[in-house]
Order: structure tokens, then sequence, then C-alpha cells
């Protein structure tokens, strides 16, 4: 009898936490913001005395982490402008984190650069503000993900270029095409790793552009209905050999020591870890080239502080802060003189021309085709999330 | 405040309190009710309404407009479905292996061991929960790894390790769990009393007749307290599995994926309503049990 009483009386106001819920979310049916165009600033005026920074983990150290490891406390002694900053782990989460209005200042890959324009999350930025930005390697600026309709939305930071890595004692002869992780993957079945997330189908139509010409795949990031299709056909048949997918760096190093993985997807920066470890990988850059990201410091459209925005987009990527930053994080710095402060550019291949020739860099997909086609709508990222989830069952 | 500051107002509120009993009992719930109700029901509750919304694919903005597109999308997608009965298969697993771990270890707690060795037991049973999730799940991964513990010791044997995968993650989350399951079973058992075991005997039954005649359906409340906790927790489970699972993913992963990943909070909320419908079945099919009096 006391329990029948207590449900129902459970029931009662659960219902009650239902209808004013949805009393509350009744009120905001009306609140949709859409993007707003926002105007570039053309003058800069006094620094606001703080500023605040979204980036990836070692993009913004302050010697907290490491105290050899600082090229923040210059920059406030110089500009007077506090940084606070935050620091996120995906592509995606940052896309989330802009929306908040929190930030003043972002650090974005090209997976998510596409999506905070559209978003209106960021607003383009006068580079003739910026003195750093003239030393920057010209191959960065302008390119289909940091800039729209010929408007910079930012300041290129450092690229990378994702690598196919291997076990050297189990895979022989040292693999030079991205076969080895698709169509001859059965011979490491269980082994095999990929880079967990929906940006990695890119990897597949990249493959799909030497192997399988017919489907005329111009551009790994536009992909109309058909070429997906194919791309997600090539990875479903990979993951059954696939061991595990990795997005988690240290994870990825520990199952390459360990030999859960013998082949796949990594980054110089992980090889780098697993030679000072001693163990046995290489990486090497396939011949059918290779996907990359390139990562943009942008500001936010409604930024706080505009001005000691602009002062840190400046200072980092001065040759001194874009090369301590780059080198710390294990990527190529963005300019020829940032390398007279760090002694491993040429592991990185920085400023090879050639080499960045060969990275397709990280695009957010996005329904009107990125190759110019107009006669077919292109699959979005949304689509893809969805077919990366199909993919991994 | 000033009511406390105040001696008269005070006295003349502590003797109106003292007189209306329901005035007393609604000041001493504000608080917690405050927190239960707003906090945590409409928080969930608000959430869950996303369910009903729809994001722009392009700009990533929620827009607040009435669809049971998501809803319909889990309940008919395939993918969903698949990976709903996988996770529903390994919560069922893991509860079934905890019972049958911990049913022997609470019995011998409870009904054989001294007080001095029971009282040892029972920190035994609490020492993991000391350390962190992860570091466990962690350390399993590194036990079943390819060059780990397990295949070691099991290489004279000829015999290989489960690798990563369903398995590994169903043996990670048997051991996270376990301790869920033997103290609620432990105080089940501590309940029965040894008369009845006692008398059962005198009366010429076998020690196994006792235990499936008296011990155990004097039990069963306790041991359904127990599998209520080992299944809703594998069944909103998902870091275990991304750390051991290899390649597969549950429920937890989706929901994951489309917050983190594909900033589609909606079809987030309405993937996160499977479990909770679930768990709520469950709930309502345990409750005549009486095993929700021995949580």
């Amino acid at each position: 009898m006391l329990r029948t009483t207590k449900v129902k009386r459970t029931t009662a106001s659960a219902a009650v936490a239902l209808l004013a819920a949805a009393a509350l979310t009744g009120c905001g049916t009306t609140a949709v913001s859409g993007p707003s165009p926002t105007a570039e600033q053309t003058s800069l005026g006094d620094n606001e005395g703080s500023v605040s920074i979204l980036a990836w983990p070692g993009y913004v150290e302050d010697g907290s982490n490491d105290p050899s490891v600082d090229w923040v406390s210059g920059f406030e002694a110089k500009t007077g402008c506090a940084v606070t900053s935050k620091v996120y782990g995906t592509s995606d989460e940052a896309v989330n984190l802009m929306k908040t209005g929190d930030y003043d200042v972002v650090a974005a890959s090209g997976d998510a650069t596409l999506r905070l324009i559209a978003g209106g999350d960021v607003a383009p930025v006068n580079t003739d503000l910026i003195p750093s930005y003239a030393g920057i390697y010209d191959f960065l600026k302008n390119r289909a993900w940091n800039s729209v309709d010929g408007r910079s939305y930012g300041v290129p930071h450092g690229y990378g270029a994702n690598l196919l890595m291997y076990n050297t004692d189990v895979v022989q002869p040292a693999p030079t095409s991205w076969s080895a992780v698709f169509d001859d993957a059965s011979q490491y079945a269980g082994k095999v790793t990929a880079y967990d997330s929906p940006i990695y189908i890119a990897d597949a139509a990249l493959y799909l552009m030497t192997h399988k010409p017919e489907l005329g795949i111009k551009d790994p990031y536009a992909l109309d209905e058909t070429q997906l299709a194919a791309a997600v056909g090539l990875l479903k048949a990979q993951r059954v050999n696939v061991g595990e997918y990795w997005s988690d760096y240290l994870k990825q190093i520990q199952s390459f020591t360990s030999g859960d993985s013998v082949v796949g997807t990594s980054w110089q920066v992980i090889q780098n870890s697993l030679a000072a470890e001693g163990a046995k990988t290489a990486v090497v850059l396939p011949e059918e080239g290779t996907t990359g990201w390139s990562d943009t410091w942008m500001i936010a459209s409604k930024a706080k502080s505009p001005n000691c925005a602009y002062a840190w987009l400046d200072w980092i990527s001065s040759p001194e802060t874009n090369g301590k930053a780059t080198a710390y994080f294990g990527e190529a710095p963005s300019s020829e003189a940032a390398c007279n402060y760090r002694d491993d550019c040429e592991a990185f291949h920085a400023g090879d021309a050639d080499y960045a020739s060969k990275i397709h860099y990280w695009t957010t997909p996005v329904a009107a085709c990125l190759d110019g086609r107009t006669d077919v709508t292109c699959t979005d990222y949304t689509r893809w999330t969805a077919a990366w989830q199909e993919i991994k069952g | 405040m000033n009511a406390l500051l105040s001696p008269g107002l005070g006295r003349r509120t502590s003797s109106f309190l003292a007189t209306h009993s329901r005035a007393r009992l609604a000041l001493v719930l504000i608080a917690p009710l405050t927190w239960l109700v707003v906090v945590y029901v409409v928080a969930l509750a608000l959430l869950l309404v996303t369910a009903l919304w729809r994001v722009d694919g392009y700009t990533g903005q929620i827009s607040p407009s009435w669809t049971l597109d998501n809803i319909r999308t889990v309940v008919t997608g395939s993918l969903y479905q698949t990976v709903t009965l996988r996770t529903v298969g390994v919560a069922v697993v893991v509860t079934v292996v905890d019972v049958l771990i911990a049913l022997p270890i609470a019995f011998y707690m409870a009904k054989v061991a001294s007080p001095r060795a029971r009282r040892l037991l029972v920190i035994a049973t609490l020492m993991p929960l000391w350390a962190s999730y992860l570091v466990k799940a962690y350390a399993w991964r590194s036990l079943l790894s390819e060059q780990g513990l397990l295949n070691w010791v099991l290489a004279p044997t000829g015999l290989q390790g489960p690798g990563y995968g369903l398995t590994a993650a169903i043996i990670t989350l048997s051991y996270l769990w376990l301790p869920y399951v033997i103290l609620p079973i432990y105080a089940g058992l501590e309940k029965v009393p040894d008369s009845l075991i006692e008398a059962s005997s005198d009366l010429g039954a076998s020690t196994w007749r006792t235990l499936g005649s008296v011990v155990l359906p004097l039990t069963t409340p306790a041991i359904i307290a127990g599998t209520i906790f080992s299944f809703s927790l594998s069944l909103g489970d998902y870091i275990t599995v991304t750390i051991v699972g290899g390649t597969s993913q549950v429920l937890g992963n989706l929901v994951y994926t489309n917050v983190g990943a594909a900033n589609n909070l909606p079809l987030a909320a309405a993937i996160a309503l499977v479990p909770i419908v679930i768990i709520f079945g469950y709930l309502a099919l345990v409750r005549r049990t009486g095993a929700l009096d021995n949580l």
C-alpha cells in the first residue's frame, strides 16, 4: 500500500517537472539566432587589459605546465593583456565552446573553421593590422579553410600531415601506399588502427582518388552520395581488420609500443615520442598523398577584447613565438623565420612546398561542393558523422 | 535571518512550527526537494526535451521547432537497433558474471567468516573503489594487451587472451561493478537469521536444500538490488568500451559522438532515452519483488 502511494507521488512530481520543462522551453522557441554578417576591424584601439583564448593543448603555454615552456608571460608584459586560456580535445568540442561567446580568440583546425565562420562565431581578420602576417608562408594563406570570398578569417599557425605509421619488425617490406591499411589490410588483421573521427572518411576518399579514378573524386572533402558510399564501403571493409580506432594520442603510443597496433594513421609528434622510447616504428608519407591539418588563429565575432585579440595574433605568429609553440606541439611552423628558433624544422618538412602540396588539409565538408561542382549536392559534415557511426556499426 | 536574531519572533516561529507539523515538514524538505526537482529532474527533463528539436546541418545551431524525427531515427534505424541489442547484451552478461562471482563471496562474508575476517573482507571489497575508474580501466587495457600479463600467463598453455573487444569490455565492466553487487547481496544475506538455517538442517535438509529453499528465496530481493547496479551502470557506460573495446561501440559512444563530434544534441538526447526507457522497464519489473527496499 505504502509503495503504491509512493509511486503515484513520484509519477505526479515527474509529470510536474515535465510540464515545467515544457513551459520553460516554450519561452526559448523564439530565440533563434542565425549567422550575422560581421565586418573586419579597420584600425586598432587601446588594449583592453585581458584576452581569453581557446586552443589545442600546448598552444598557449604560460609556464604552469613546464616552467621552461612559456610564451605567454612575455606577451602579457609587452601588451598588458592578461591571458586566460582553455584547452580543448577535439575540433567538435572547440566549435561547441565557441558558441558560448566566452572566448576572444580560437586556434581552429580546418575541419572546424568553416563551421565557425558559417555559424557566425568568428569575424574576418584585417591582416594589415598584423605585422607578423607578412612572414607567413604564402602556401598557407587564403586557403579554402581560412578564407571565404577572398576575406581572410585568421592567421595560419602550424601544419602537419597524417602519416602512415608501421612497426618495422612486422610490416615488411616497408609500405609506400595506403593500401597497407585498405586493400592489403587483411595481412595485419586485428592490428590495423585508424583515426576515430568522421573526418577520416577523407582518407578513404583520397585513396579512392588514385585507385578508383572512375569515381571522379577531385577533392576528398567534396563527395557526392555515390562517392561517399564508395568511401564508406572501403572503410566498412577495413573495419574487419581494425583492432581499434584512436583519437587520444597517448592511447596510440601505447598500442604501438605494446604491439596491439602495427600499421595505421599517425602523426609525426607520435613517431617522435615512440622513437624516444626506442619503439620499432617508422612513418611514411604514402605515394597517394595524405590528409593533414593547418590550424588558424581566429577572432570571435563577439570578442570582448578585440584589440588584445589582434595583439595575440601578431604575437603568436611572430617568428620566435611561432617557432616555440609549434616545436612544443610537434608540427611545422607557419613561417621561414620561425625555424631560426627551433632545430627540428627538417623533420617536419617546414616550408617544403612540394611536401605540403601532397597534404590535403582538413576542411569541413559542406553541401556546396568544395571542388566547384554545381550539378550535384555534396555530403555535409552531419552526413559524414552519421556515415562514420554506420561504419563503426 | 532576522527572525533568528529577534528572540520574540524566534520564539513565536518555533511555537508555530511545534504545532504545525506540515509547515515543519515543508521547511525541512525545501532544500533536498529543490535539489532533486530543480537541479536533477528538471535539468534532465530539459535535456530530454531537446530530443524533440532539430539541428541546422550547416551552422550547427539548434532550432527549437518540434519534430519526432530523432525519436523515429533511433527507433527505426538499424544502427541503433544493433547497438541497443549489443549494449543490453553486454549489460546482461556483466550482470550474470557479477552475480555468479558475488554470491559465494557474499555468502562467505555473511555466514561463514569470523567477525574479524568479515571486516577485512568488507574492506577488501571496497578497496578497488578507492582507485579512480580510469586507472582501473587503463590497468585492464595493459593487462589485456598483446604483450600484457594475461597473455604471458596463458602462454605456456598455448592459449591467447581475448585482446581488445567486447569480451575485454565485459571483463573490465564486471571487475568495475563487482563491489556494487557484493555489498547489497552481503547486506541481504546478513538479514537472513541463522536460526532459520539451523532449523532447516535440524529438520534434515541437506546443505544444498537449505541454500535453495531457505537462503536463496530470502536473498532474491538483495540479488536483484545488486543487478540493478551492474545492469544500469553497464548500460550507461562508454568509457570502458572506448579504452578496451577495440572497434565496438555501445549506446554511450553514440551519445558521446553526437554531442561531441556531430554537435547534434537533439539526436544524442533521443539516443539517451533508450537506456532510460530500458532501466525504467527493468525497475517496473523488479518493483514487486521488494528489491528496491534493499537499495
